[in-house]
């Protein structure tokens, strides 16, 4: 019996969600009575691999196969499938991310194992396992009882605090039967966009809304984001009328998000924009319009005209950065 | 070529979602239903990929109840040639793939779409699922799909950026923004789907791994702490001090 994890490779390293999920299979294993085998698939070093063991992994199964160092959800579903098989898991934990999605639903067949896509806090376990998952968009949360002997939880990043309170964990080097066969589908080419923070993982996010009037004007939006560390996202309508790629489309039908800050520049606050932003921690609006919608969710509200607020918020935010 | 599409049916994204007083149903009464905006991307990308290859069917494919008839017969407006309804209530995403597995895996499609997700309830299972269960390649957020000989040349999101991909037909597809826009239905569509077939089917499959236990509105917030335009000094130490986020 184990919890298994699914800790994504990013060319060789690990990225936050990483560290999340094996802090929170850790937390499930524990009220199991069980532990962690966190699994890796693709090319890295052995010393960052056992680094999982930081976050409460017992062991790192690692298949350094070279064949999986890019994602393919066939390919890694048998490959995890087995390895979850091979240690007896009860619980098979991954991230919500672009990966994990394409990955849960084909392993959630392979193993028969009930999945909570989207999971935001750790189940209930006492006779039988119920974990938290939001539901309409971020409009409300759904207990889903999980009905099956092995089950799956994809956990939603950002919802689980990363502990590192353990030692490097053994890595332990297995050669899975993965093959040519294995891989459906070909990757021609992967355009990463560098020098951006991915939204999808972003711990604080300005975003903007057909207030800025224009794309001429997001160079404001964009320092304030360099300034904070923090990612760029944007309303509907602005992706739409190309003013911003569509990547930074957040709302029900786009990227739904749960920055610890997210800070709405614009943005009038209609119902399927909240949809995707208000599972976010701390909310800041600025917005002309005392009315918008925005200010009934906001934390902080700033009345006002982003184009004379954002110059004076983001000298201030440089001045803060510089000092702490 | 021969596609077939999945139709979710979802509360109006302007719905206010609530729940009953025990936390155990979703309050149905007055919710206006629309097709799932992401499954609307597949029925018009399906519809498009056929004008392209000069020819072809699609098919729509509802796992749900008598209400949901309205969408379909709008699915057929907009152009799908046939419809299917599987008469049962979906109990989640599992249930809702073996059904459409069941349904699909001896009439030779080239190739099913879904939508990313459905809005309602978020799941995002149903294409990796049906992939797994019919074993086929699942590929899933396309921005981008063309074909040609047996293949398609896809366009996905990735965390952190986009890839270029191909894939050999038969394969389930799941639909992001991006891949196109929705077509809306026109009179002379509105008419020819009235005699359109519309084919209702009992569950084959019936099985679910989930339930819903119990349901949860969000905690209510406490309230916006309004400041002034000047004081943006006063806000950077609020967030750092008190919200502790920066
Ligand atoms: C099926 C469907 C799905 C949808 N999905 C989404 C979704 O996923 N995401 C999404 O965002 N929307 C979605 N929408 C659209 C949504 O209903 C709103 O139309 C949209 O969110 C509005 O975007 P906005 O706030 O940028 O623009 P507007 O509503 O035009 O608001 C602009 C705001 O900027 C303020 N403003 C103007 N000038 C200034 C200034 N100088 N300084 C400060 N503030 C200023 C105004 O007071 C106003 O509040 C969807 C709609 C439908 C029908």
């Amino acid at each position: 019996m184990a919890v298994v994890v699914f800790a994504e490779n990013n060319a060789g390293s690990f990225k936050k969600a990483s560290f999340e999920i094996v802090s929170y299979a850790a937390a499930i294993a524990r009220m199991m009575g069980t532990s962690v085998t966190a699994v890796v698939l693709g090319s890295m070093e052995d010393a960052v691999a056992s680094e999982l063991g930081t976050y409460g992994a017992a062991k790192v199964v690692k298949a350094a196969d070279a064949s999986l160092d890019t994602f393919e959800s066939h390919a890694h579903a048998k490959a995890l499938a087995e390895v979850a098989k091979s240690e007896g898991a009860k619980v098979v934990v991954l991230a919500n991310t672009y990966a994990g999605k394409a990955l849960a639903p084909r392993l959630s067949v392979k193993l028969s194992a009930a999945l909570a896509s989207g999971a935001v806090a750790l189940p209930e376990i006492n006779g039988s396992f119920t974990v938290l998952r939001s539901v309409f968009s971020n409009k409300g949360f759904a207990n889903i009882q999980l009905d099956t002997d092995v089950k799956i939880v994809s956990l939603t990043p950002n919802s689980y605090k990363v502990v590192a309170e353990g030692s490097a964990a053994p890595v332990e080097n297995r050669s899975l039967g993965i093959s040519a066969v294995d891989f459906k589908s070909t990757s021609v080419e992967v355009k990463t966009v560098t020098g951006k923070i991915p939204l999808t993982e972003a711990e604080l996010v300005v975003s903007a809304g057909r207030g800025m009037k224009g794309p001429e004007n997001w160079h404001m939006i964009e320092e304030m984001a360099t300034i904070l560390g923090a990612a760029t996202a944007c309303s509907k309508p602005v992706s739409d009328m190309h003013w911003r790629t569509h990547d930074e489309h957040v709302g029900q039908t786009g990227i739904t998000i749960k920055p610890n800050l997210y800070i709405a520049i614009g943005i009038s606050g209609a119902i399927q924009h909240l949809a995707g932003v208000s599972g976010s921690k701390v909310i800041v609006a600025i917005n002309t319009d005392k009315e918008a919608p925005f200010f009934k969710i906001a934390d902080y509200g700033i009345v006002g005209d982003a184009f004379e607020v954002l110059p004076k918020l983001n000298e201030a935010l440089s001045k803060f950065k510089a000092a702490n | 070529m021969k596609i077939l599409v999945c139709i979710s049916n979802v509360p109006d994204t302007t719905t206010k979602i609530s729940f009953s007083s025990d936390n155990k149903e979703f309050n149905k009464a007055g919710v206006q239903y629309i097709i799932n905006p992401y499954d609307e991307l597949a029925l018009t990308k399906a519809l498009e990929l056929n004008e392209a290859a000069g020819g072809g069917t699609v098919t729509a494919i509802h796992v749900g109840q008598v209400d949901a008839e309205p969408n379909l017969r709008k699915a057929l407006a907009v152009g799908a040639d046939d419809a299917v309804r599987i008469d049962t209530a979906p109990v989640d995403g599992f249930f809702v793939a073996s059904e459409i597995a069941h349904f699909a895996k001896d009439k030779g499609f080239d190739l099913i779409l879904c939508g990313r997700e459905s809005i309602d309830y978020n799941g995002g299972m149903v294409a990796g699922m049906l992939g797994e269960l019919l074993d086929w390649p699942s590929v899933n957020v396309i921005t981008s799909i063309t074909t040609s000989g047996g293949e398609a040349h896809l366009e996905r999101d990735i965390d952190g950026g986009r890839e270029v991909l191909k894939a050999k037909l038969p394969f389930v597809g799941s639909c992001q923004k991006e891949l196109t826009e929705p077509r809306i239905p026109n009179m002379r569509g509105i008419m020819m789907a009235r005699s359109k077939p519309l084919l209702v089917l009992p569950a084959a499959t019936n099985t679910a791994h989930t339930q819903v236990a119990t349901y949860a509105a969000p905690a209510p917030k406490a309230g916006c702490k309004f400041l002034e335009p000047s004081q943006v000094e006063e806000l950077v130490q609020l967030l750092h001090t008190e919200a502790k986020v920066i």
